[in-house]
């Protein structure tokens, strides 16, 4: 009783005051609605039928794919060499054109803030917003198909890639001593070798292995488009239903990607 | 001989830094600078090898004028003047023989310093001023693996390889501890008396001024408010220059020097990793 | 004596990689390896040339693109794009916060975190366009397939992600909720949810931002979306409508990556 009297005016405690409560329910009401409205107009694209027969199809394939071709792995050789090729090849040359790309993309570097930074700013969105396999059936359509398709094809998607993640490391230089290198009197490109690429060497290092690392990833399946590497086999070993060589290949992928994910790991560690 | 007429700074931003600013300073003066931050001390240095650009003014180092030089000419002046940093500002991850080395930059071609080819010469020089401050051990170190006052040591000593006329001094001891700050402050001083050499220093800690130099310009406001000698420094003077205090104890010395806090650990930042991770 | 040697001392710039046999297996492997590279990519240079006028075809397409010829089409398309990439995020992200969390070593018992690891293995290992031939196959064509590509593509990266992050918790933080005797999903809930929880949304919507990019072109492989339309329009030879369809996911991305970074900052 005579507790009861004295607690009367009781502190309630909530999380978040009232406006706030509401902004959260209102964002997952919103949230909400527009993933179930996105759903559905998905769904009705879809013959439910298929999709409900998928299980009994994705065990039928599987059985299909068990044991895999072990033999043919002879032929996988060469569009494995040319897959390590042509992520290889298109990282080296999307490097060399990303560096002065990213050169003039970084505020702090760039000849004028005006005129050449928006350009190299587009040409960075640009090369970013297409994926690879777009670039790769551009390509095969212009240059023909083959691994030269699927080079070029890597090196310009990972233009932007790499150009972008550098000219941000540029951007964070510490900027104290780019001005310890220019008050000795160094000109402007010895200001920059010694005083701005031994600060970013490692983030550069560190980004091309990366993307080297990705790009072996992409190169898996350029093919499908007819730009070479091993997904050019893939394609026809599922076109022609040959799905105990689809497996193989799939393991081989697997293995590569690992692989190179180990090494880029390694690279990077080492570098850091 | 230094001498600044009229120098004057107004930053973009409308701020004016320094309002016509007169100083000359004689060949081998030791000059302190102090004054609250924002006073224009930093200013003051960055005008005379123009890391910033004098809104108006002469600046004049033995008779040549500096400001509107071309900027050949300005890379030529600017190795008449050694610059000695408050963050040490060293290239962190070039090795310590290469941080002194590039205090000849402005005496090498391009392609010589891309090669790390310098002449036996300034190899030798090198390696005569690293012994004199004690590192001639750490020649092949990388900069990052330096205490704080072994770096600002490497950086006395790519200021002093250009062989300078003029040494500018930007808070030099802001990020020592007070042992470190006074051994470095003396280094200066000595070596600028061995080379007969005149130094601009700017410094926050007054007492380590009234310790090392032989004239005090106080600075307030982007306005000269005292020029002398350090003894003439009373605490009106200080309150002048920095506001109301108490002065006293500032002013007599204090010897409870605290132990060097010497290791610094290099720390990655997160966003270093964050974008080795290709997320950012 | 001594005091002359002292000085000449010479001074060359220590080599970056110390051990010197390292140092010229890695120069000599690049060469070979290089060498060996460029003697067996063929090029055919003559299809090349024959193909260059074709390209400057393209290139002027874009001045200026074909918006008008294709319209229904590129709307339909870019409409099925935006769906699948909105529908593939939240559920791609629903289901990988039960991986994450069974996949992170120090709050999973070991035989869920082995499972769990390699759920993400898998989906990891296999670029989005493999999936998403599988999943044709399975589903039909359609952008259900594209829609379960991109979910499990999500899952891959973001339980990953999420993995790491718990695994990097502050284990003291996480103790002292545990120590008032809270249960393991109020554990959960109060240990590990606050700690993990802003750099998760931010990454959320960044992996929003990849999945437009990808759902692009998941359609070329019969995916739905946008994907089918631009591949059609290469076949052919529409390159100004090509050209418009590139200027759009260009546009589209730019908008998506710049509202997601604004997102972002304002959520965190």
């Amino acid at each position: 009783m005579m507790s009861d009297a004295i607690v009367t005016p009781k502190k309630v405690w909530q999380r978040r005051d009232r406006k706030t409560q509401l902004a959260v329910w209102l964002a997952w009401l919103f949230g909400t609605a527009v993933f179930v409205y996105c759903f559905q107009l998905i769904s009705e694209r879809t013959i439910w039928a298929f999709v409900l027969d998928a299980p009994a199809q994705a065990a039928d394939l599987g059985s299909r794919m068990v044991p895999p071709a072990w033999g043919y792995i002879h032929y996988l050789w060469w569009p494995i060499w040319d897959t390590l090729n042509i992520a290889t090849l298109g990282t080296i040359i999307s490097i060399v054109i990303a560096v002065p790309i990213a050169y003039c993309a970084a505020r702090n570097t760039t000849p004028s803030v005006a005129f050449v930074r928006p350009v190299a700013l587009f040409i960075i969105v640009a090369s970013r917003s297409i994926n690879s396999l777009i670039w790769a059936l551009m390509l095969v359509t212009i240059v023909g198909p083959g691994v030269f398709a699927g080079i070029i094809a890597i090196g310009l998607r990972s233009i932007g890639f790499v150009a972008k993640l550098l000219y941000e490391a540029i951007e964070e230089i510490d900027e104290s001593q780019v001005e310890a290198v220019r008050s000795t009197g160094a000109s402007a490109a010895q200001t920059t070798v010694y005083g701005i690429v031994p600060q970013v060497m490692p983030a550069f290092a560190g980004i091309s292995v990366f993307r080297w690392d990705i790009n072996i990833r992409e190169s898996t399946v350029l093919g499908l488009v007819g730009a070479g590497g091993i997904g050019l086999e893939l394609n026809a070993a599922i076109t022609q239903l040959y799905w105990t060589q689809v497996s193989l290949m799939l393991l081989v992928i697997i293995a590569t990607v690992i692989l190179s994910e180990w090494v880029s790991a390694k690279v990077r560690h080492a570098i850091i | 001989m230094l001498r600044i007429k009229g120098l004057t700074k107004r930053y973009r931003t409308g701020d004016l830094a320094l309002k016509s600013i007169d100083i000359d300073v004689p060949d081998g003066q030791v000059m302190a600078l102090i004054g609250p931050s924002g006073a224009g001390k930093s200013t003051v240095i960055r005008c005379i090898n123009r890391l910033v650009e004098p809104t108006a003014g002469t600046i004049t180092l033995n008779d040549t004028e500096i400001v509107g030089l071309s900027s050949g000419n300005l890379r030529r002046m600017r190795r008449r003047m050694g610059m000695i940093f408050q963050e040490y500002a060293l290239v962190e991850r070039l090795s310590v023989m290469e941080n002194v080395l590039s205090g000849r930059l402005g005496y090498v071609g391009f392609w010589q310093s891309w090669a790390r080819k310098f002449p036996q010469s300034d190899i030798d020089e090198a390696f005569r001023l690293l012994a004199r401050v004690g590192l001639d051990h750490m020649a092949d170190k990388r900069a990052d693996e330096l205490s704080g006052g072994q770096r600002q040591r490497v950086g006395i000593c790519r200021a002093l390889i250009q062989n300078p006329e003029l040494l500018l001094v930007d808070e030099p001891t802001a990020s020592l501890d007070p042992k470190t700050s006074r051994q470095i402050m003396r280094l200066i001083k000595e070596l600028c008396g061995e080379r007969k050499l005149a130094a601009i220093i700017n410094i926050h800690d007054v007492m380590l001024a009234q310790m090392f130099a032989e004239r005090i310009v106080g600075l307030k406001l982007g306005e000269i408010v005292y020029d002398g000698p350090p003894d003439k420094l009373t605490p009106a003077v200080l309150t002048q220059i920095y506001g109301e205090e108490d002065w006293a104890s500032t002013i007599r010395k204090a010897d409870d020097d605290a132990e060097p806090v010497d290791d610094i650990a290099p720390v990655m930042p997160s966003i270093e990793r964050d974008r080795l991770a290709g997320l950012t | 004596m001594r005091n002359l040697a002292v000085e000449h001392r010479r001074w060359k710039k220590p080599p970056a990689i110390k051990r010197a046999w390292l140092r010229w297996t890695l120069i000599v492997g690049a060469a070979v390896y290089l060498s060996l590279a460029l003697g067996t990519t063929h090029v055919n240079w003559a299809r090349v040339w024959e193909g260059l006028p074709r390209g400057i075809q393209f290139i002027t397409a874009f001045l200026p693109p074909d918006f008008t010829s294709r319209w229904t089409e590129i709307v339909e398309g870019i409409a099925e794009t935006l769906w699948m990439t909105v529908a593939a995020t939240v559920v791609g992200i629903a289901l990988s916060v039960p991986v994450g969390i069974g996949a992170a070593r120090n709050i999973a018992p070991l035989p869920v975190y082995y499972f769990c690891r390699s759920i993400l293995a898998v989906s990891r290992s296999f670029q989005e366009i493999i999936l998403a031939i599988f999943f044709v196959k399975l589903f039909g064509f359609g952008p259900f397939a594209g829609f379960v590509t991109l979910s499990f593509a999500t899952i891959g990266f973001y339980g990953k992600l999420l993995a790491e992050d718990i695994e990097d918790m502050d284990v003291s933080q996480a103790e002292a909720v545990r120590a008032t005797g809270a249960g393991w999903l109020q554990w959960l809930n109060y240990g590990v949810q606050p700690q993990v929880m802003p750099r998760m949304i931010g990454l959320g919507l960044y992996r929003l931002d990849i999945n437009f990019r990808e759902s692009a072109v998941v359609g070329i492989v019969g995916g739905g979306g946008i994907g089918a339309t631009l591949n059609t329009s290469f076949d052919r030879y529409e390159f100004d409508s090509a050209a418009a369809i590139i200027l759009i996911i260009i546009a589209i991305v730019m908008a998506v990556e710049y509202s997601s970074g604004y997102l972002r900052r304002w959520v965190q």
